[in-house]
């Protein structure tokens, strides 16, 4: 499969280099950190194109799914992640674009100039597979789960054949609160789901539900039902 | 490298051969009629524990400086083990990182410069006092006595006790100074080999429960049998030991007495959160916990002992 990585944007190959081993670096010290163990609910198919959607509770989720994609995976997964987040500084810059690739949406809609479903629907022309929060940003109530957007819907509806694989986070919010940089040792699980695809026909809600009720099932009871 | 060493390693390395080639037979005696989940387990044990025996080895090799890191990474481990299952609030945040990162490092720095008088009392005193008022500071008030009580109670566990494994390599005992490795050797196999026999003694002969809540199948059958079978393997170890093989029974009585109730009491905190295993670093056998419950109960109570009635006093 051909690496989705902008060939302008990758620049020399000591920045490519550079890159890797800062990605390298970072995945260790995600692993060290939370001793994270993958659940798969089903068997994983991780040489088809997908495009894994999780429950948002902190900075380091990106970062904890995509350590334990792998490096294969990895290498053609790219994270839909915050413009204003990751365009900030170079040192942000670097990291987002040229470790994790991120595709930069802009949170606020009055600064956009690309439609951002337009701009996935790109990165998923040239063979990537994506990362997405569907709650759009990070879920700080009690709920175990924000209103999902539904710009997933529509990747689906442009490409049926695409699968869709919820990934339950846990944990993740203890080792990294808001607010906090030094992150605290914790264990953390990421639950794989079974892949949706939208189905011909199937409307909006429809679907939404559909995925809402996939990714909640793979949260732990107590989380679940709320308390 | 000291023989002895080679010798209990050459030992360890036959009795997990012969448990291997158990494990295999039985796997292939069962595998017609599809093998049961219980010898896949048996089976992933036992790999786990040549992964723990080899590593012992290489730690030892090494010596004592690597002792004392393997022990240092067992309580990091142990830490966010214990920690992932205690209530926390967001304001302990500042508490837990310095657990981590300031109070761990600290304690085995101690133990390795052999700064006695402060390792001694550092986590019951400074850091007793010390994280409370680091949580106190942005004073979420629900259920701060349980959250600083847990925090004290996990830097006990995890990082105070199980650091005085890698003490006993700086006890000072007459006659017996460059073998201090040899003490840990001691408590491994003893404590180990208790949980083990209580395990076979319970199987064997247990009615009595201990506590039919905590566990169903630990009973006082099995504890005693476990206990006595162990001290006999300790008295037949005190060549490796500053002990007569009076005191080394003895000894081992304690220490594994120690360890299959530090068992049963780390076992009440699984069964109270709900969880059958503290972790998953070790093939077979969950986390470091799982595997380092006991000795982590018995180490304080070994090293006391040990330096209280060998070790020379100065002066």
């Amino acid at each position: 499969m051909t690496t989705a990585r902008d060939a302008g944007k990758a620049g020399g190959i000591l920045r490519r280099i550079a890159a890797r081993i800062t990605g390298l670096a970072i995945a260790l010290f995600a692993r060290f950190i939370t001793s994270p163990r993958v659940y798969y609910a089903a068997p994983p198919h991780p040489d088809r194109q997908t495009v894994y959607f999780a429950n948002h509770r902190s900075n380091a989720d990106t970062v904890l799914i995509w350590t334990v994609l792998g490096a294969a995976t990895r290498a053609h997964t790219r994270p839909v992640a915050a413009a204003d987040y990751w365009l900030k500084s170079p040192l942000r810059k670097f990291v987002g674009l040229d470790v994790f690739n991120v595709i930069p949406i802009e949170r606020l809609r009055e600064n956009r100039t690309e439609n951002p479903v337009e701009k996935m629907l790109a990165a998923l022309e040239t063979g990537a597979s994506l990362i997405i929060f569907p709650e759009g940003r990070r879920n700080e109530s009690e709920a175990p789960l924000l209103e999902m957007r539904p710009g997933i819907y529509h990747l689906g509806q442009a490409r049926p054949e695409l699968e869709f694989v919820p990934v339950w986070i846990e944990n993740l919010n203890g080792v990294l609160p808001r607010g906090s940089i030094i992150p605290v040792p914790l264990l953390c699980t990421l639950t794989f789901g079974a892949a949706l695809r939208v189905e011909p026909g199937e409307s909006r809600d429809a679907f939404m539900a559909r995925a809402r009720a996939a990714l909640l099932t793979l949260a732990p009871e107590e989380v679940r039902d709320g308390s | 490298m000291d023989p002895d060493l080679i010798r209990i390693f050459g030992g360890l390395f036959l009795a997990l051969l012969a448990a291997t080639l158990g494990g295999q037979l039985l796997r292939w005696q069962f595998s017609r009629g599809g093998g049961p989940a219980v010898i896949e387990r048996l089976n992933a044990r036992i790999r786990g524990w040549w992964v723990m025996i080899v590593l012992l080895a290489i730690t030892f090799m090494l010596g004592k400086g690597a002792v004392v890191w393997l022990f240092a990474f067992a309580s990091f481990s142990a830490l966010r083990e214990f920690l992932t299952l205690t209530r926390r609030s967001r304001a302990d945040h500042s508490a837990l990182v310095a657990s981590f990162f300031v109070v761990l490092p600290i304690q085995y720095i101690a133990v390795w410069r052999d700064w006695y008088g402060f390792y001694a009392i550092f986590i019951p005193v400074y850091a007793f006092l010390g994280l409370p008022i680091l949580s106190v500071i942005r004073a979420r008030i629900d259920h701060y006595l349980t959250r600083v009580a847990q925090t004290q109670w996990v830097l006990m566990i995890a990082v105070f006790c199980m650091s005085h494994v890698p003490a006993l390599l700086v006890l000072r005992i007459p006659g017996y100074e460059d073998r201090s490795l040899m003490l840990i050797v001691f408590l491994l196999i003893v404590v180990q080999s208790g949980d083990l026999l209580q395990f076979v003694w319970d199987r064997l002969l247990g009615r009595r429960e201990i506590a039919p809540e905590v566990s169903r199948s630990k009973t006082w059958e099995g504890f005693a049998g476990g206990v006595l079978s162990a001290s006999l393997i300790g008295a037949a170890l005190y060549w490796i030991t500053p002990f007569t093989p009076l005191q080394a029974w003895g000894m081992a009585l304690v220490i594994a007495g120690m360890g299959i109730f530090g068992r049963l009491v780390m076992s009440a905190i699984k069964r109270e959160r709900g969880v059958k295993e503290w972790g998953h670093l070790i093939e077979g056998q969950g986390g470091v916990l799982d595997r380092l419950d006991s000795v982590v109960f018995a180490a304080p109570v070994f090293f006391h002992l040990t330096r209280f009635f060998w070790q020379s006093m100065p002066g």
